[in-house]
């Protein structure tokens, strides 16, 4: 059994998809550096070529449209497992293809990728609804989030367009990094020590002055708007995932 | 900070909280100049109460001062409760942080009236306009235009706002002068019109300049009580047909009344707010704005009200069986709309795949149909199964409404009990 190896990138995954067709081998499986591999496989380490993946991505726009190659980036964050395969497969089907195939969703895999674009935008949304700033002493505005999948690349545009004129942070505590917004460009940050509680909450000495008030103001605020003849916990569940509570401004501590 | 504006805001917030209106969709604001915040597309819900509903504006009262005296509301003139006012800047600070801090989308303006219509009306106007011009924000406003407001006044605030909403209160104007004396359906209709003229207006001067400034860009909504008068669904939903045929009119709201002025003998006595009928007028909303149903189709003289059981599409396509079953493979779009079970998203994506090959129940389940429902309302590629000829609509009605979470039903309501007192 053939295995490509690749090292986690999408670049890295369109030259897995170059290489295949240059040697006429297609791999049964394709995997990341850090997997194990099974016994009796044929491992063959793809190394990343942005060259060769450029050349991948105009041919596939020359078969599918601008939106379908976008839809596969964003399948590629969701970081699933054998998403890479998935995709490897629709990209050889796309090109072999003679017609557009993007809108068969009778074929396995183009119904399995548009589901899961779906449920990526999904959590670029909720990233973009649950996200809470706290102001800091230096004026910029800090949020803790972990998303499911790696949405935060998708979610920078917006936030650089919404809150253009003051400094941010998005920070994704499951993967580690975070955007950062300068007033004039987002860029990808790492911290070494991040002094936070464990609900994202940053130290009170650090916070602008007026912060603690504003929270206090937006809980009030949403207790006082409930109309309690319908409570309903389980609608509100369903709509603001238990999974979010824990860096919610309003739900700290529950 | 003034430690005042806790309070304050509790108080108003409150009284704000019966508007059912949330929607922050329909307007795009790029955010050009660098200023604070922008809108697009459906518009986000950023929290949600303990109730469900969803907290997407910060939805809040200027004031709970007002001179009328509406056997629904919790701020008429005669109850005893505490008053207070915002001060424009007050507001501004508010939602400008509340903004800054990814807690809302946009403000959502009310007011009790105090004096008259349009002194009221001009503060509600300030704060939009402060908002624009001084803070340069670009997100989302919903203001309330008081019945009885000048032709000026809700010019001037459609310049500011995305969305403008002038609340019919009751399903007809009957019901309306019985719990409402001081409202009736002329101070109500006519800033309306002004809304719509003003929205026609603007959208015709925007073809011929690029620059021309645009009015209410999201349209207007309104919003009607459900329950607290005797008018039948087929009233309230032949009245909001007519006002979306009304251009700019985007949404109507239904709002299951709750009784929260209960010493008021106008309105009936409740023990529970009419959450199902709510929802069944929703669907039946839902039907005649994205699946091309028309009214008297959903309701009739022979049907005046909506079934509680079973949702107003299922219930449709029970009263006319002659309409199926449906081949998903050659039928049109309009009639794969129509079938129980398969929603907006799940027909287009039909219609796009069967251009490929035939489609199989497998696929349809795949695709996300709920099978369960329109098995009997559709034949694919296979062999027939037994759809709603064979059964009879009886059958299903029985099947669909008793799978309902039968550990729901506390009850089972056709069973006599008898307590034998142990």
């Amino acid at each position: 059994m053939l295995y490509f190896i690749y090292d986690n990138t999408f670049e890295g995954l369109l030259t897995c998809v170059f290489d295949a067709f240059n040697r006429r081998e297609f791999p049964q499986k394709i995997v990341r550096t850090d997997t194990a591999l099974p016994l009796f496989t044929e491992p063959f380490r793809v190394i990343t070529d942005t060259d060769k993946s450029e050349r991948v991505l105009n041919a596939l726009k020359k078969k599918i449209s601008h939106s379908a190659v976008r839809m596969l980036f964003v399948d590629f964050l969701s970081e699933l497992e054998g998403i890479e395969t998935v995709i490897f497969r629709y990209i050889q089907k796309a090109v072999t293809a003679k017609t557009s195939i993007e809108m068969n969703f009778a074929d396995a895999d183009v119904l399995e990728l548009s589901k899961i674009y779906r449920k990526v935008m999904r959590e670029e949304e909720r990233v973009r609804q649950f996200v809470r700033f706290q102001k800091t002493a230096d004026n910029i505005y800090f949020a803790v989030i972990e998303p499911v999948y790696n949405v935060l690349p998708l979610t920078g545009r917006f936030f650089k367009t919404r809150y253009a004129d003051q400094q941010w942070i998005v920070y994704d505590a499951k993967r580690k990094y975070g955007l950062f917004y300068d007033l004039n460009t987002v860029e990808t940050v790492c911290f070494d020590s991040l002094d936070i509680s464990p609900a994202g909450n940053i130290n009170p000495e650090k916070l602008d002055e007026s912060e603690l008030a504003f929270r206090i103001l937006w809980k009030d605020y949403l207790k006082a708007v409930t109309i309690r003849e319908r409570i309903n916990l389980k609608l509100q569940r369903q709509y603001m995932p238990v999974r979010f509570w824990k860096y919610l401004t309003e739900k700290n501590g529950e | 900070m003034d430690t005042k504006i806790f309070d304050k805001l509790k108080i108003l917030a409150e009284a704000a909280k019966f508007d059912v209106s949330c929607a922050s969709s329909g307007t795009t604001r790029n955010n050009p100049g660098k200023g604070i915040g922008s809108t697009s597309g459906w518009g986000i819900c950023h929290s949600f109460t303990e109730d469900g509903r969803c907290v997407s504006l910060l939805k809040i009262m200027l004031t709970n001062c007002c001179i009328y005296d509406c056997a629904y509301c919790a701020n008429r003139r005669s109850n005893d409760i505490p008053r207070t006012t915002f001060s424009v800047s007050e507001l501004v600070e508010l939602t400008v942080e509340f903004y800054r801090r990814n807690y809302i989308e946009g403000l959502f303006l009310s007011s009790g009236i105090v004096r008259n219509a349009d002194y009221t009306m001009e503060r509600m106007v300030r704060v939009a306009k402060d908002l624009r011009t001084v803070h340069k924000y670009n997100g989302y406003i919903h203001l309330k235009s008081i019945p009885g407001t000048s032709r000026e006044l809700i010019a001037e605030a459609g310049l500011y706002a995305d969305r403008l909403s002038c609340n019919i209160e009751m399903p007809s104007e009957e019901s309306l002068k019985l719990v409402a004396p001081d409202k009736n359906y002329q101070s109500i209709y006519t800033p309306m019109s002004y809304i719509q003229q003003g929205f026609l207006q603007g959208r015709e001067d925007r073809q011929k300049y690029r620059h021309a400034l645009r009015f209410a860009p999201a349209g207007q909504s309104t919003q009607m009580i459900i329950g607290a008068s005797q008018d039948s669904d087929m009233k309230i939903l032949n009245l909001s047909d007519a006002l979306y045929r009304r251009p700019a009119m985007k949404r109507v709201y239904y709002s299951g009344y709750i009784p929260i002025n209960t010493y008021d003998t106008r309105l009936p006595a409740i023990a529970a707010p009419p959450l199902v009928r709510e929802n069944r007028l929703y669907q039946a909303d839902w039907l005649m704005r994205f699946y091309h149903f028309k009214v008297n189709e959903i309701v009739n003289e022979a049907h005046p009200s909506l079934d509680l059981d079973i949702d107003p599409k299922l219930s449709w396509a029970l009263r006319h069986p002659e309409m199926f079953p449906v081949n998903v493979n050659t039928a049109d779009y309009e009639m794969i709309l129509r079938v129980p079970g398969i929603g907006v998203k799940s027909a287009k994506l039909i219609v796009a795949a069967r251009r490929y090959g035939r489609l199989t129940s497998g696929n349809l389940q795949k695709i996300g149909i709920v099978m369960k429902r329109a098995r009997f309302f559709i034949t694919c590629n296979e062999l027939a199964a037994n759809t709603v000829h064979e059964t009879g609509p009886e059958y299903i009605r029985k099947a669909l409404t008793d799978s309902v979470n039968p550990k729901k039903r506390k009850t089972n309501d056709r069973q006599l009990v008898i307590d034998f007192g142990e």
